[in-house]
C-alpha cells in the first residue's frame, strides 16, 4: 500500500501538529494502513519536529504499534491465568494449525494476522478471542472454526 | 552556601549541587558509569548509590542526581551501599564479562565470577551516547529501541542514520567501548547521502571552511587529534554547550593552525 503524503498530513493536522498527540496520531495511521509504514513516520518525525529515532522508539516500545504490514484480521488469542487455565493455549495452537502461521505472523493472503496477549481484563468469559476488536467469548477448538468462517467472507 | 556532611567530613557547596560534585570536593571517589560533566545527570546506571541517614530511616540515593540539603549526613562506603553496588557491579558483569571497564569495578569489588547466567553483550543501556547524540549535539540519530530485555540503542530501522553528523560523540562518552567509530565514516556518509555532506567539524559549527584537504578521510585530519588534545574533551562539548571559553580557545588554536 502506498503512502499518501497528503493523507497522513491530514492525520497530523487533526491534533494541531501538537507533539504531545504522537501516540494518538500513530494509532491513527495503523488504523488506516494497519500498521506503521516507515515512510508515514518519516512524514510524522518531519512535521511534528521530533528526531525519527524518537518516533521508531514509541513505535517498538509499545505492542499495538507494528512495524511489519499486517493482515485485513487481527486475531488476538488471551493467554492471561484465566484464558490460560481454561485451555487458551490449545485454542491458540488451533489457530496456528488452522492458518498454519506462528503467533505474531500473517498469513500469505494478507487475510489474518495471529497476536497473542497477556490478558485482556475479562476473565470471567475466558477463553477470549478478539478479531478486529469484536470479543469472542468462551472460545473452544471448536468454535475456532466458525470464527474463521465468519471473517474469511468479509 | 550550604553545609553537609559526608562521611563525617564537613562540606560546604552551593544551593544547587549534586552529591557526587560535593564529595569530588572532598576527594571522595564515588564510582560512576552513566555520568557525564557535559550532560545532565540521568541516573540510570545507580552505580554512584550513597546512603543518606535519615531520622527515622537511612535513604539510598543516586549521588550523581540528587542534590545537597543542608545538615545532610551522606556515606558513601557504608555496608549497605558497598553490598548494593556489589550487586550492580555484578549484574553488569553478567551481562558484560568482556568489557574492561566493568572488569575493573568487579576486581576492585572482588568479584570473581557472577553468580548469574552471563550473557556476551557491550553495552550497558546507560544511555550516554543517546543522550549526547539528542541533547549536545542536538541531532537524535540514536535512540533506545524496543522495551524490558530487548532494548538496545540503535538507529531507525536499524539502518544507517541519515542525520547523523558523523561527530563520534555517542564513541567518545561510551564508558565500555561498545560503539566504535570508523575510520573511514564521513567518507562513508558522502556517499550514502551525497556529495554535500560536509565535514564533521563543520556541520558541528567548528570550522567554516567547506571544502576538505584531505579528501574527507578523517583518519589523516590532523584537525582532528588536535582538537581532541587541545579541548581534552570531544569536541561537540566545546561547540554546543560550553560556549565560552573552551570554544575561544579552540577558535584561537584554530586560527594559528590555519595560518
Amino acid at each position: 500500500m502506498e503512502v499518501e503524503e497528503l493523507k497522513v498530513k491530514k492525520r497530523i493536522k487533526k491534533y494541531n501538529n501538537e507533539k504531545k498527540a504522537l501516540i494518538s496520531i500513530l494509532q491513527d495511521i495503523q488504523e488506516e494502513y494497519n500498521y506503521l509504514p516507515p515512510e508515514a513516520l518519516k512524514i510524522v518525525s518531519k512535521s511534528l519536529d521530533i528526531p525519527l529515532i524518537d518516533i521508531f522508539g514509541v513505535a517498538t516500545f509499545y505492542r499495538t504499534f507494528s512495524l511489519k504490514p499486517r493482515g485485513k484480521h487481527l486475531i488476538t488469542v488471551c493467554l492471561g491465568t484465566a484464558c490460560h487455565v481454561r485451555g487458551g493455549p490449545k485454542i491458540l495452537e488451533e489457530f496456528k494449525r488452522k492458518l498454519n502461521i506462528k503467533a505474531g505472523e500473517t498469513t500469505k493472503d494478507m487475510r489474518f494476522t495471529l497476536e497473542t496477549v497477556a490478558c485482556l481484563g475479562c476473565c470471567a468469559i475466558g477463553p477470549v478471542v478478539v478479531v478486529d476488536g469484536n470479543y469472542h467469548s468462551q472460545t473452544s477448538i471448536g468454535t475456532v472454526d466458525s470464527i474463521l468462517k465468519k471473517y474469511r467472507k468479509k | 552556601m550550604i553545609t553537609l556532611f559526608i562521611d563525617n567530613q564537613k562540606v560546604a557547596v552551593k544551593e544547587g549541587t549534586t552529591l557526587l560534585k560535593a564529595s569530588e570536593k572532598l576527594g571522595i571517589e564515588i564510582p560512576t558509569l552513566c555520568y557525564h560533566e557535559g550532560l545532565p545527570p540521568y541516573g540510570a546506571c545507580r552505580l554512584c548509590v550513597v546512603e543518606i541517614i535519615g531520622e527515622k530511616k537511612n535513604r539510598m540515593v543516586a549521588a550523581c542526581s540528587f542534590l545537597v540539603d543542608e545538615g545532610m549526613k551522606v556515606l558513601t562506603i557504608s555496608d549497605r551501599v558497598l553490598k548494593r553496588r556489589r550487586m550492580i557491579v555484578e549484574f553488569l558483569l553478567a551481562r558484560c564479562p568482556d568489557i574492561k571497564a566493568i572488569r575493573d569495578l568487579a576486581d576492585k569489588m572482588g568479584i570473581k565470577k557472577p553468580r548469574f547466567k552471563t550473557k556476551n553483550l557491550d553495552c550497558i543501556l546507560c544511555g550516554l551516547c543517546v543522550r549526547v547524540c539528542n541533547e549536545v549535539a542536538g541531532i537524535g540519530a540514536i535512540g533506545f529501541v524496543n522495551r524490558g530485555k530487548k532494548l538496545k540503542v540503535d538507529t531507525p530501522f536499524h539502518l544507517a542514520s541519515d542525520v547523523c553528523i558523523g561527530c563520534g560523540a555517542c564513541s567518545f562518552v561510551c564508558p565500555t567501548g561498545a560503539i566504535e567509530m570508523e575510520l573511514d565514516a564521513v567518507k562513508r556518509f558522502r556517499e550514502l547521502l551525497g556529495i554535500e555532506h560536509k565535514c564533521r567539524y563543520s556541520l558541528m559549527g567548528l570550522v567554516s571552511y567547506k571544502v576538505c584537504s584531505n579528501n574527507y578521510e578523517c583518519w589523516r585530519c590532523k584537525v582532528d587529534q588536535r582538537i581532541r588534545d587541545s579541548l581534552a574533551t570531544h569536541p561537540i562539548f566545546a561547540a554546543k554547550k560550553i560556549k565560552t571559553e573552551k570554544v575561544n580557545q579552540y577558535f584561537s588554536f584554530l586560527k594559528k593552525i590555519q595560518e
